[in-house]
């Protein structure tokens, strides 16, 4: 079993780097290449949306990304955000999507939801078990 | 790859080419150039996404933006996407039925409802 864990700065610049780590351990771990797109644009999204909530909240806490191969290849994104910001998988439906009474935030944050669970089939959001803060857990399966 | 950025006039219609990685950090700068475009006077703006490789939610959420403006200013928004992983991101978020998708440049502006077709 292999371990990978990064932690960054809740920047927008260092969710780039998020994804090309996350795309080359799923690799080295196995995952099929015509998933690699689906596994980066996931990573993406789930630290694009944890970053949000440390801007948001003003928390200058690093969002920290843990990636790992056992049995199958498991990233979990978690943020220190307040519960109540963090779960809420809003789908939003195609005539709500162009209202002008959405917001691009608001949009943004549907829509990143809307692809997580798109491209995700075993995907969980849940609380973290020590302290304030939620996880995305995302898990992909591995050749073996 | 980093974002590019480029724009060219065909007949009234202006064309972004856009390239590269459309994300939540490169994406305020789409936002801008976009803005830029509409307040500068263009009215039926076409975004080729052709040599894009990756776009997320933000980069969505700057293009509804776009086409949300245009719509309230009587103009017209476009898009030309032809690789299918960003046409399954389209389908994925129901966007497809959102914006006007187009696989060429030429058939998104012969397409264009508001009757300024070359």
């Amino acid at each position: 079993m292999a371990t990978v864990k990064l932690s960054f700065s809740p920047a927008p610049v260092h969710v780039r780097t998020a994804r090309l780590v996350g795309v080359a351990v799923a690799r080295r771990a196995g995952v099929r290449e015509d998933l690699l797109d689906e596994v980066r644009l996931a990573i993406g999204e789930a630290c694009t949306r944890a970053v949000a909530l440390h801007r948001q909240y003003g928390l200058p806490d690093p969002v920290y990304v843990e990636m790992s191969d056992s049995g199958a290849y498991t990233v979990r994104v978690v943020d220190r955000a307040p519960i109540e910001a963090g779960i809420g998988l809003a789908a939003l439906a195609p005539d709500e999507l162009a209202q002008e009474s959405l917001s691009e935030d608001a949009l943004t944050t549907g829509v990143g939801f809307a692809l997580l669970a798109g491209f995700v089939e075993d995907l969980q959001v849940r609380p973290v078990e020590e302290g304030v803060g939620t996880e995305v857990r995302m898990v992909w399966p591995v050749r073996r | 790859m980093e974002l590019s950025l480029a724009t060219r006039a065909v007949g009234e219609h202006t064309v972004l080419e856009v390239g590269g990685e459309v994300d939540v950090y490169t994406a305020p700068r789409l936002r801008e150039r976009l803005l830029e475009l509409i307040d500068g006077g263009a009215r039926r703006v076409v975004v080729d996404l052709g040599r894009v490789d990756f776009l997320d939610s933000t980069g969505l959420g700057v293009l509804v933006g776009a086409l949300k403006r245009l719509r309230s200013a009587g103009g017209s928004f476009a898009l030309v996407c032809d690789k299918e992983p960003l046409l399954k991101i389209f389908r994925i978020t129901a966007l497809d039925q959102v914006f006007p998708l187009h696989p060429t440049v030429d058939a998104a502006i012969s397409a264009d409802p508001t009757g300024a077709g070359a």
